[in-house]
């Protein structure tokens, strides 16, 4: 039992009348394959998913993707019960044990609301009579904890999200990014390892959504959460997912890494969302970088410059000086200036346009490496020609 | 054929009336001591709070009131508005019976809201408790009041007590009515906030429901106070004190000059009561 949180043959149903007995009617056709509209025209009832099974992995971001309408976020809030289910298991896992959150009683679902879920809303849901202290404390004043405990809490979490100095502000007074940060740090303030996202960041303005993505992935490196996060932007899930699931008409289409959904597309209907997908982002390193030859005392690198890598010490030379070799590991950022002689050694799952802001910082090519060794190298015109090439390929 | 109907439906009355009497009288016999009680613990929280307001200097007061509005309101209208008012109504003499007006107000306001602000927030949440009571609600505000004043008069007699009592019927349905609507309103999304994070009821009904609909709340008070002013005049017809007194008595005597003087003062309350009724909203 290693996920966090996993979804087993979950079937959630609306019922549009009253009586229950057709739901039945419609998990059974649901079953059979039948359309959303069928269903409805046969029972009255719509199909908000149909068996649903998705694992997801201790502090991993996995994002559910889909058309409007598709059952995102029906499907996401089965998992803290906002959405009842009809069939099915919802599993909180803690590593050890794991709770049914969909068949659990009252108590034991406040208990998990309260201490191992937490969410965040498209329409931030900040209260507006409330302070934004008051608001991020909201999760720990339900749990009835001390007044003053609670302020160095939220106070902390204020300060992870940057909003220290807004405590006291009044939230009708916050920008829309600032108000949907108020929403992370409610989030985050009960210190619930899982977090639901519903489109977060989709009433933001694309420049303020960047921004949120980034600092909730830096977050994320740090605090470790299992988060199940709604998207319909491929761009935002391919940048931040760890898995991606895509659903349509209430069903889980494909669920993979985000390499897997653009490598091996299931169907029409996942190929048709890789196609609007901006690629830069996802293409690592790796596959656009001139391979190097495992055995190094040989290398020639004439052909990339006038440089040669040093077999024993991994460092690059040319004929006339040397250059310091910084190694940085996957996700690590650069530092914002580099020393003049300075040649940067990336991870191979570094993005296509991340090297190709990383070489506008440094004059000398980039090297690649897999953790242990070196195993390529970029310069400026291997980058330029892997862009022509997916351009052309968008085309 | 049309006639022998019409006979017949005149000859057998269904007796409405009559049964509403035997009730009051069932009341009346079964339950004085009850009756006795509410009617004088009523009675004396009334008189004793209109004593005291009318023990108090006047001027005393009237300082007081200007300078709670000016600090609930920070400007300067409304202050100066309820200084002048109070001023003119202690001029025209009537300042005795506008206290005891207030006092009359407060109690059944004060009544009204803590058995209407409940009632509401239960209406908001169980729909079948809302339809049945929105016909009788409706009923409360358009029965004529004298209607409903006979039988108070002979369960509690001569008082303020069936003032009180006709007043608290006739404002009750404004704090039930904006309370359920101010409830029912609540966005979606605040309550699901709330679920979210693991609220029980009651603290969703305290931390988010309420807050949510504070704003309606309090426009119910505002107009439960106007719809109490309202029935000032028909309160003194059966014996409660304040300002509606000296219109009876001039409908009495056909005294134009103190007909207008205490009318006036009822205007200038009311719209004293209103403004600071509003500067707590107004506020934000
Ligand atoms: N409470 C509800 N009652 C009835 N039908 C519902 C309810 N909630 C969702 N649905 C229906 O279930 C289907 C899936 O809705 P859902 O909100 O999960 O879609 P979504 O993928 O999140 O779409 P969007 O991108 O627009 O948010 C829709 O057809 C919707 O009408
Ligand atoms: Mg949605």
């Amino acid at each position: 039992m290693n996920s966090a949180l996993s979804f087993r043959h979950v079937d959630i149903m609306f019922p549009s009348r009253k009586g229950g007995g057709l739901v039945d009617k419609a998990i059974v056709l649901a079953r059979e394959g039948k359309s959303r509209a069928e269903i409805l025209e046969a029972t009255g009832v719509v199909l908000g998913v149909s068996d649903a099974n998705l694992e997801v992995e201790r502090g991993k971001i996995s994002v559910l993707m889909g058309l409007s309408g598709s059952g995102k976020s029906t499907l996401l809030r089965a998992a803290n019960r906002l959405n009842k289910t009809v069939n099915g298991e919802v599993l909180i896992g803690n590593g050890v044990a794991h709770v049914d959150i969909a068949s659990c009683n009252d108590d034991t679902l406040r208990d998990l609301r309260k201490t191992r879920i937490a969410m965040v809303f498209q329409q931030f849901a900040i209260l507006p009579w409330r302070s934004v202290r008051e608001n991020v404390g909201l999760g720990l004043e339900l749990r009835d904890i001390a007044p003053a405990i609670r302020r160095e809490m939220v106070d902390e979490k204020l300060e992870l999200v940057g909003l220290d100095k807004w405590a006291d502000a009044n939230v009708k007074d916050l920008s829309g990014g600032m108000q949907q940060r108020v929403g992370l740090a409610r989030a985050f303030a009960t210190d619930a390892d899982i977090l639901l996202m519903d489109e977060p960041f989709s009433a933001l303005d694309p420049l303020i959504r960047r921004k949120l993505q980034d600092e909730l992935m830096m977050l994320q490196k740090k605090l470790k959460k299992t988060i199940l996060f709604v998207s319909h932007d491929i761009d935002e899930a391919m940048k931040i997912g760890n898995q991606i699931t895509i659903m349509k008409e209430g069903r889980i289409v494909q669920t993979g890494t985000p390499q897997e959904i653009v490598a091996t597309p299931a169907n029409d209907y996942v190929r048709d969302f890789i196609s609007h997908m901006n690629p830069l982002p996802i293409l690592s390193a790796d596959s656009f970088m001139k391979p190097l030859a495992p055995d190094l005392s040989n290398l020639n690198l004439a052909g990339s410059g006038p440089y040669r890598l040093e077999a024993a010490t991994g460092k690059l030379v040319s004929d006339t000086r040397n250059f310091s070799t910084l190694f940085l590991a996957e996700g690590q950022p650069a530092p914002q200036t580099l020393a003049e002689d300075c040649i940067l050694c990336v991870h191979q799952t570094t993005s296509l346009s991340e090297m190709a802001a990383l070489s506008q910082q440094s004059p000398w090519p980039l090297l690649v490496h897999n953790g242990s060794s070196i195993i390529g190298l970029c310069d400026e015109r291997s980058i330029i020609s892997a862009v022509v090439q997916v351009s052309q390929d968008a085309a | 054929m049309l006639n022998a109907a019409n006979d017949w439906i005149t000859s057998h009355k269904i007796p409405l009336g009559l049964w509403m009497s035997d009730l009051v009288d069932l009341v009346r016999v079964h339950c004085t001591g009850l009756l006795d009680v509410i009617s004088g613990s009523i009675t004396w929280g009334v008189d004793s709070f209109t004593t005291l307001l009318q023990a108090a200097p006047p001027i005393m007061l009237i300082v007081l009131a200007v300078a709670g509005t000016a600090a609930l309101k920070r400007r300067f209208l409304a202050p100066t508005l309820v200084g002048v008012g109070l001023l003119f109504i202690l001029n025209q003499g009537y300042w005795d019976d506008t206290m005891a007006t207030l006092s009359l107000i407060l109690f059944s306001t004060l009544i009204s809201m803590l058995i209407g602000v409940p009632l509401g927030i239960a209406a908001a949440h169980r729909p079948w408790l809302n339809k049945a009571m929105h016909p009788l609600l409706d009923l409360m505000q358009t029965l004529p009041t004298f209607v409903y004043l006979i039988p108070t008069l002979i369960l509690f007699g001569l008082g303020t007590v069936p003032g009180l009592i006709s007043t608290i019927i006739f404002a009750i349905p404004a704090p039930i009515r904006m309370t359920e609507m101010g409830i029912a309103s609540v966005s979606k999304t605040f309550l699901e906030a709330g679920e979210a994070f693991g609220a029980t009821p009651r603290q969703l009904l305290w931390k988010i429901e309420l807050p949510a609909a504070l704003p309606m709340i309090r426009a119910g008070l505002t107009q439960c106070i106007m719809l109490s002013l309202s029935m000032v005049v028909i309160a003194a017809l059966v014996g409660a004190g304040g300002l509606g007194v000296p219109v009876v008595r001039a409908l009495n005597t056909v005294q134009v000059d103190v007909g207008f003087e205490a009318g006036f003062a009822i205007v200038i309350l009311a719209i004293i009561l209103d403004r600071v009724c509003r500067s707590g909203d107004s506020g934000q």
